[in-house]
């Protein structure tokens, strides 16, 4: 198991109380953002990505911004499921607890219109979905144990319908909000919360190159926008919130119409 | 990938309620429960903290995100000899079940603290102080033998001549050289389950301390309260309490008084208001104007009075309103004990508490007592005084109170004073360094060295306070 280098967090006790977080896939994009974003308020953070050089970067950038650690870097591949449950147990250690736990791993490996490709579709599951699972399992039965915390899922608008262009990212998102609202429901009577997050376009690595795109917001907008649903225990949330009204209609627009739709 | 682990996941508290960490908890039902707990620990890659009752107002007996190993379920009363007094017992034994074991007998523990719920397990590792302390000393000074497993799974035997310097080291070594198995005690004769009290008003803290000093002699316990919220000429004022046991045949009633019924606490007020609902009618005065109410009440009141009172009564304040500490709100408690010597004493602690009026952040207790030396490694005995500082923990005042606490350190360092590993919850490993010096740093470091080489036990204090080697 890779271990940080650098500094053990500081310690929490009775006159410094420190928020504790885990978030995976915090590289770039709306992980990094929600990272800087989360620092901001004073959380400790455990950061885990695959790609060490941003992660160290990332941190470096943080822990200088703040004058001590705040943040850690844990390589790491979410599709190393084994590796999952004694990261966690470690990350738990050097952290002194966790009290909110954000998966953000996603990938969008579009196909084409016309074709099919399963090894980039089992790619799309593996991190997006299985993943997630990997991590959602131990972190629900630590908060359930535990009687709090808040988790986390960077979900996405298209996981509402399945679209013609890119139907394992619509499955994977899609199976992952459903996945999200059952853990919402077992946990909240343990006294857990689940916030089941919603993006629209955001400036991110995933939208690179993307055609159709409208309301793009940067990443750092997003990121806002998902701590202040955290601070206030939302259950769901779309970013930009104007999605709400879009994914309102998109979800009722019928099947003879949507059929004929080339998005 | 099943992972039975983290169903033992547990959110922890410290008796103050002010700081609150998860851990995987475990509750051994004998001695022989440990040793899995230390394997687990060892495969995991995961420290111990060993906890008692959990009464420390820090973090001593917290682990955040490592293995809290429970002993108070290992509470058997191993051999008792009524006609010496000794007593053999398993560190989870409480003060209330020693006592309560003992008493009958006419005896009674030489040392306790202000709760009966303390285990002797916990009472060791801090090496607890009474209101005698500068005559009886600690509770470590009564101790004739203890037996501990260490971490490398050896299992020793301490006394004063025998291993005497882990014996001086594991008593006060907040529970990181090892595990006490077995521990036995001198138990102190008495001729009456009551104590014969004086109890008198001090107009301000110079007062009060010289009342501390020059009745030390003629009282077996003596302890003061103050009213930290009086300013001016009125600083430092409260009441004193002296209590003395009753020699042979000066109480007629000893035979019905040395009953363990007769000492247990009333569960009633005024025997109608059951006591467990009294912190509900107590928070609404936890706040600066009610507690200045409440203190110049309870100070106008005092009076000079002399009256007999059971040993329960006078010893265990703390439980005299049980969760009494819930009366200070979701953020807890916290509390600040420093000791100084005679000579310095009533400059700083006026300093202090003026301090404290300035910030606007006024303890809400105060409790005073006169301690002497003792010959422990990590002591925090002097010849002097200590002042224990209650302060309410508020989301809006933490981070004025923690600097103010800061400040406290330097201005008692200064002093000469020290602080003791139950208590202070903000103590930095450099104000540790400060009192303690090197040399007893480095030798309890290289105790700890040849007991835990592998650093199976800590807490989140030893980390605080002492980091790792």
């Amino acid at each position: 198991m890779p271990k940080p280098a650098d500094q053990p967090f500081p310690h929490s006790t009775p006159l410094h109380h420190r928020q504790k977080a885990i978030l995976v896939g915090a590289s770039s994009g709306i992980g990094a953002a929600l990272a800087l974003q989360l620092a901001d308020e004073g959380y400790s953070l455990a950061l885990l990505a695959r790609r060490t050089d941003l992660l160290s970067r990332l941190c470096d950038e943080i822990n200088q911004k703040a004058g001590e650690t705040l943040a850690r870097g844990y390589p790491h591949d979410v599709c190393d499921y084994v590796s999952v449950p004694g990261l966690l147990q470690t990350i738990l250690a050097d952290l002194g607890g966790v009290d909110l736990f954000i998966y953000n791993s996603g990938v969008s490996l579009p196909v084409g219109l016309k074709k099919f490709d399963f090894h980039k579709d089992r790619r799309t599951m593996e991190v997006n979905l299985l993943g997630a699972l990997a991590w959602l399992n131990p972190v629900a039965a630590m908060f359930q144990s535990l009687k709090s915390g808040q988790i986390v899922g960077i979900s996405s608008v298209a996981g509402e319908r399945g679209r013609v262009g890119n139907p394992s990212y619509n499955a994977s998102k899609a199976a992952l909000s459903s996945y999200l609202e059952a853990l919402r429901n077992r946990l909240t009577r343990h006294g857990v919360h689940v916030l089941t997050v919603k993006p629209g376009f955001v400036e991110t690595e995933l939208l690179a190159g993307a055609k159709g795109t409208f309301w793009v917001i940067p990443a750092d907008q997003a990121a806002r926008d998902i701590s202040k649903a955290i601070r206030t225990h939302k259950q769901d949330i779309y970013t930009p919130a104007r999605w709400k009204w879009i994914m309102l209609v998109v979800r009722n627009i019928p099947s003879f119409i949507f059929r004929k739709l080339v998005f | 990938m099943p992972n039975p682990f983290f169903e033992n996941l547990r959110t922890l508290e410290n008796f103050g309620h002010s700081l609150r960490l998860p851990a995987y908890y475990y509750q051994p039902e004998d001695l022989d429960g440990i040793r899995p707990v230390l394997k687990t620990a060892r495969e995991s890659g995961l420290a111990i903290t060993v906890r008692g009752a959990g009464r420390s107002y820090n973090d001593a007996a917290l682990n955040g995100g490592g293995i809290i190993l429970d002993l108070q379920a290992i509470n058997r009363i191993l051999e008792w000899q009524p006609g010496t007094g000794l007593i053999r017992c398993e560190p989870g034994v409480t003060l209330k079940q020693l006592w309560q074991h003992v008493l009958p007998g006419g005896w009674w523990p030489p040392v306790v603290s202000g709760t009966q719920a303390t285990t002797l397990g916990g009472c060791l590792g801090m090496n607890i102080h009474g209101k005698n302390n500068y005559k009886a000393g600690t509770i470590g000074e009564h101790v004739l033998e203890f037996t501990a497993l260490l971490p490398t799974g050896a299992e020793v035997t301490c006394s004063p001549q025998k291993n005497g310097d882990l014996f001086r080291a594991m008593i006060g070594g907040m529970g990181m050289l090892g595990i006490f198995t077995s521990i036995t005690l001198q138990m102190k004769h008495m001729y009456s389950g009551l104590l014969e009290i004086q109890a008198w008003n001090a107009p301000n803290l110079s007062s009060q301390l010289e009342a501390l000093e020059t009745r030390k002699d003629k009282a077996d316990y003596i302890v003061g309260w103050m009213d930290c919220t009086a300013r001016g000429s009125g600083l430092g004022r409260g009441q004193l309490h002296q209590a003395n046991y009753l020699p042979e045949g000066a109480d007629p009633d000893a035979a019905r008084n040395l009953q363990v019924g007769f000492q247990t606490l009333p569960s009633k007020f005024f025997g109608l208001v059951p006591k467990s609902l009294l912190h509900y009618f107590m928070a609404p005065f936890m706040n600066n104007p009610g507690t200045r109410m409440v203190n110049t009440a309870k100070f106008l009141v005092g009076r000079n009075k002399t009256y007999r009172q059971s040993h329960a009564s006078f010893h265990f304040l703390l439980d005299y309103v049980p969760d009494w500490e819930l009366a200070y709100g979701r953020q807890g408690l916290i509390q600040y004990q420093s000791f100084l010597p005679k000579e310095t004493a009533l400059p700083t602690w006026s300093e202090m508490l003026k301090l404290s009026h300035n910030r606007n952040l006024p303890s809400y207790l105060g409790v005073t007592k006169r301690h002497r030396p003792d010959g422990f490694l990590l002591s925090h005995a002097v010849d002097g005084f200590s002042l224990a500082l209650d302060f309410k923990v508020t989301s809006g005042n933490r981070s004025r109170l923690a600097g103010m606490l800061q400040e406290f350190d330097q201005l008692v360092l200064k002093a000469g004073g020290r602080f003791y590993f139950a208590k202070n919850s903000e103590t930095r490993p450099e104000t540790a360094l400060g009192f303690l010096g090197e040399e007893t740093i480095h030798k309890f470091r290289s105790l700890k060295l040849r007991c835990d080489p592998d650093h199976l036990l800590e807490s989140n204090l030893y980390r605080r306070v002492f980091g790792k080697a």
